[in-house]
């Protein structure tokens, strides 16, 4: 294990232990506002200053981190899932069966999938906990979260169809579901990573806008995506970068994430 | 030789040049000015206005007979030199400026406000102004006594009739130009859909000065359309437009942190935030929440519990007021300055609570049938201020054992809930008010209106204090004396005063941006705030653009 491996799996296990043990480190409950001191600097009391209600920014990011990291990981697997079983099995079979797939997902880009999150969060209850309703969120965004994978994917799956060990395989009798999971899926695995991978930031981007739309995280629980909805004041961060800190922890985990993965994985 | 006569008509043209622009600055010292519309202007009519881009324009551009300042809330004459309510307020005559013409030189008469108001009154036309003036069933009758007089007979009284003629911008009956023939100080000389408006002097403008020159100072004004108000700020912070109409607080303090003179604070506008309980008897509510949302002592003890103080201090800078009730103290003449101040007690108000029934249980609020008091606020998404009150709200309420969760909602599926399905709880939401007179508002206080919100469409009024808000807000819609009018009106914000159907929050300040390149700007709280006296605009001496200059 290379040492910039060594430090990124250390980093990320700070910060897990960190975002696990939240309650013991935080200086106070996220929630609570301190409303003589509303976007106050950094101080012993507040390490990271304070947000315009004057709650702890350093409070609001862990917690913030622990929603994020959690659920963002989540819905992109559960996209990149179906990504993976719809692009590589389309492009593994190929004909007829790949150009519905393909037109399914070019149709589904099509669709205004807005609308259908504005009329979930009309069907839900207003009386629902906000876990519920921020796990609904990220299911809903795993769940339609896909199509764009889908077609890099199938490309991929297509370059393999035709290969040598592929051919191989098939003449000593292989049948297709196991050529499909046991040859063509480990040789899109980097694929794979690099989705899932590009899908975490996405979604948590997602989960800030929806938010703006009432079917993200709900105020006053802290997420990556409504901590970041504060750059849209462009000026107040320049003038206070500590603002900067969900951006920076997400760039962090992300890299870190990249880093501790095999690289021939990732470059593959 | 025709080579040489050239050079010495040139050279002459060219020696005169200067005088005729000096003496041309001497008279009027026009430039253009600058702004931004939020939208494009639906129409050109005046008597078509609804919204806010078309409104700018038909203030730039029209003629009134009756101008409502801005500055001091009175009635000036404006194309009417005078005018005599009648008849208990069902009739108005006016004696008119003579001599005057419209923009393209068409003489202005009495036969110009008969025409006027005949299209107004024309039920095929739907005009929005003209609903204002239906007092009830029955024809309009204008009679042209003279060129210079008019006198407009209504069926029925209409209180404050002559204030609705600050909307009614008087149309040519006679010109080619149909309504673009005005008598503003500006004319819409070019329109670019999408892209800008340029309005130009009108040479025929009535007006002058107190030197005795003619108005506006002004050569032209550029409205560039443009929606996004952070470009908006932006294009004024490079000095590409010299005024923004309204800011908000956010926007007001960045501003001011790099161009203090440029940002202009003219106190507690007119529009107020409110929060309310659904009262609707058949809104799909637990019976006990029901009886929660019912009872007054209830909504005070609320009321009580709400910090506005930190309100208006945290989430608005500063830039709001504590709200007393419907009517703002910017409203000079309607509001009610015995109404008492809106103060903070969490004491109080668990107080107030322990006399209804409720009482505090580790640190929880139970009702007397042992339920846990809690509700959920909804507002629209997107709306930064109103999801940070709705938030501190829920900090404020905890300290009486109140758990408050917010839910914020697309402004359809808001809208569907608190006018159609009913589905909620308490809603958080703002009112913005143009008009200072309390007709304006008859659509909220009586109990059969639709924006009468805690409970809407009521077939009769539900409770006693309803009825009595619908006696008085008939009661003042029918008098033609303001004295009697102000009477019932102070009754009306007595009662929600101690009603509280609607928890009045904040009272936002009027807020505006003018470069300091202007001259003769004075902001108000009545809209429009900044240019509402544009004829007396001039560009300073370096005539700079914009905030930055």
């Amino acid at each position: 294990m290379s040492s910039l491996k060594k430090i990124a799996a250390t980093l990320l296990c700070i910060i897990l232990i960190v975002i696990v043990l939240a309650t013991i480190f935080v200086p106070a409950p996220y929630a609570q506002q301190f409303r003589e001191l509303p976007n106050a600097g950094p101080s012993t009391a507040h390490p990271l200053g304070t947000d315009a209600l004057g709650r702890d920014s350093l409070s609001r990011l862990l917690y913030g981190t622990r929603v994020s990291l959690l659920l963002a990981p989540a819905a992109a697997l559960l996209s990149t899932l179906i990504a993976a079983l719809l692009g590589s099995a389309a492009g593994f079979v190929g004909g007829w069966f790949e150009r519905i797939v393909l037109v399914a997902t070019d149709l589904s880009l099509a669709l205004p999938w807005l609308f259908l999150l504005l009329t979930v969060r009309a069907l839900l209850p207003l009386d629902v906990p906000p876990v519920v309703s921020v796990t609904v969120a990220f299911l809903m965004m795993g769940l339609l979260g896909w199509q764009a994978s889908v077609r890099v994917i199938c490309a991929a799956a297509r370059g393999v169809r035709d290969s040598d060990y592929l051919l191989l395989a098939r003449s000593f009798g292989c049948k297709p579901a196991r050529l499909l999971l046991r040859h063509v899926a480990p040789n899109l695995r980097s694929l794979f990573y690099a989705q899932f991978w590009i899908s975490i930031p996405l979604f948590i981007l997602t989960e800030a806008n929806l938010s703006i739309l009432g079917l993200g995280v709900m105020e006053p629980m802290p997420s990556w995506g409504n901590l970041m909805r504060g750059f849209e004041d462009f000026s107040a961060v320049a003038a206070n970068p500590w603002k900067l800190a969900p951006l920076v922890l997400l760039v962090i985990v992300v890299m870190c994430f990249q880093l501790v993965l095999p690289s021939e994985e990732v470059t593959q | 030789m025709i080579r040489r006569v050239c050079a010495v008509l040139t050279l002459t043209l060219v020696l005169c040049r200067p005088s005729f622009v000096s003496a041309d600055s001497a008279n009027q010292s026009g430039g253009e000015l600058h702004f931004c519309l939020r939208g494009e202007p639906k129409t050109f009519n005046p008597l078509l206005v609804e919204e806010d881009a078309s409104e700018a324009v038909r203030y730039l551009t029209g003629g009134v007979l009756i101008r409502l300042n801005r500055q001091t809330q009175a009635l000036e004459p404006a194309l009417a030199l005078s005018w005599k309510v009648s008849g208990q307020g069902r009739t108005i005559s006016f004696r008119l400026r003579s001599g005057l013409h419209f923009s393209d030189g068409t003489p202005f008469t009495s036969e110009d406000v008969a025409y006027t108001v005949k299209a107004l009154m024309d039920p095929q036309l739907h005009s929005p102004t003209g609903d204002s003036f239906r007092s009830g069933e029955g024809q309009v009758v204008v009679k042209t006594p003279s060129t210079d007089t008019v006198i407009v007979s209504f069926p029925a009284p209409i209180a404050g009739l002559e204030r609705l003629f600050d909307q009614v911008a008087i149309l040519s009956a006679h010109s080619p130009k149909k309504e673009m023939a005005v008598l503003g100080p500006f004319y819409v000389a070019d329109y670019s859909p999408g892209s800008s408006l340029l309005l130009r002097r009108n040479p025929n403008y009535w007006k002058k000065d107190k030197e005795g020159k003619n108005l506006p100072y002004l050569d032209s004004i550029r409205l560039d359309i443009q929606r996004n108000r952070d470009i908006e700020l932006l294009r004024f912070r490079r000095g590409e437009i010299h005024l923004i109409n309204a800011l908000d607080a956010e926007y007001f303090e960045r501003l001011r942190k790099e161009t203090p003179e440029a940002v202009h604070d003219a106190g507690p506008g007119l529009d107020s935030e409110q929060m309310w309980f659904n009262q609707v008897q058949s809104a799909p509510l637990p019976l006990h929440k029901k009886k929660w949302f019912g009872a007054t002592e209830f909504r005070k003890a609320i009321s009580m519990a709400i910090n506005r103080a930190d309100l208006s201090r945290i989430v608005f800078s500063g830039h709001a007021k504590p709200a007393f009730g419907p009517v703002s103290p910017a409203n000079q003449f309607w509001f009610n300055s015995s109404l008492p101040v809106p103060a903070y007690d969490s004491t109080g108000a668990l107080r107030l609570l322990a006399q209804a029934g409720f009482r505090l249980e580790n640190g929880a609020l139970l009702d007397s049938s042992g339920n846990r008091v809690e509700f959920t606020i909804i507002t629209n998404a997107g709306n930064k201020s109103r999801e940070q009150m709705a938030t501190m709200i829920s900090q404020d309420l905890s300290q009486v054992g109140i758990k408050v969760s917010l839910v914020t909602l697309d402004f359809p599926s808001l809208i569907e809930r608190i006018t159609r399905t009913y589905d909620y709880e308490a809603c958080l939401l703002g009112l913005v008010n143009t008009d200072i007179d309390p007709n304006s508002q008859m659509n909220v206080w009586l109990s059969s209106a639709e924006n009468h919100q805690w409970n809407p469409k009521q077939a009769k009024p539900a409770t006693d204090w309803e009825a009595e808000l619908d006696r008085l807000m008939h009661a003042q819609s029918s008098t033609a004396t303001d004295k009697k009018r102000k009477a019932d009106w102070d009754r009306v914000q007595q009662i929600v005063a101690e009603q509280q159907p609607f928890i009045y929050l904040v009272n936002k300040d009027a807020m505006s941006a003018i470069s300091p390149a202007i001259v003769g700007s004075s902001p108000s709280v009545l809209d429009p705030h900044a240019f509402w006296n544009v004829e007396l605009f001039r560009l300073g001496a370096d005539r700079a653009l914009g905030a930055q200059k």
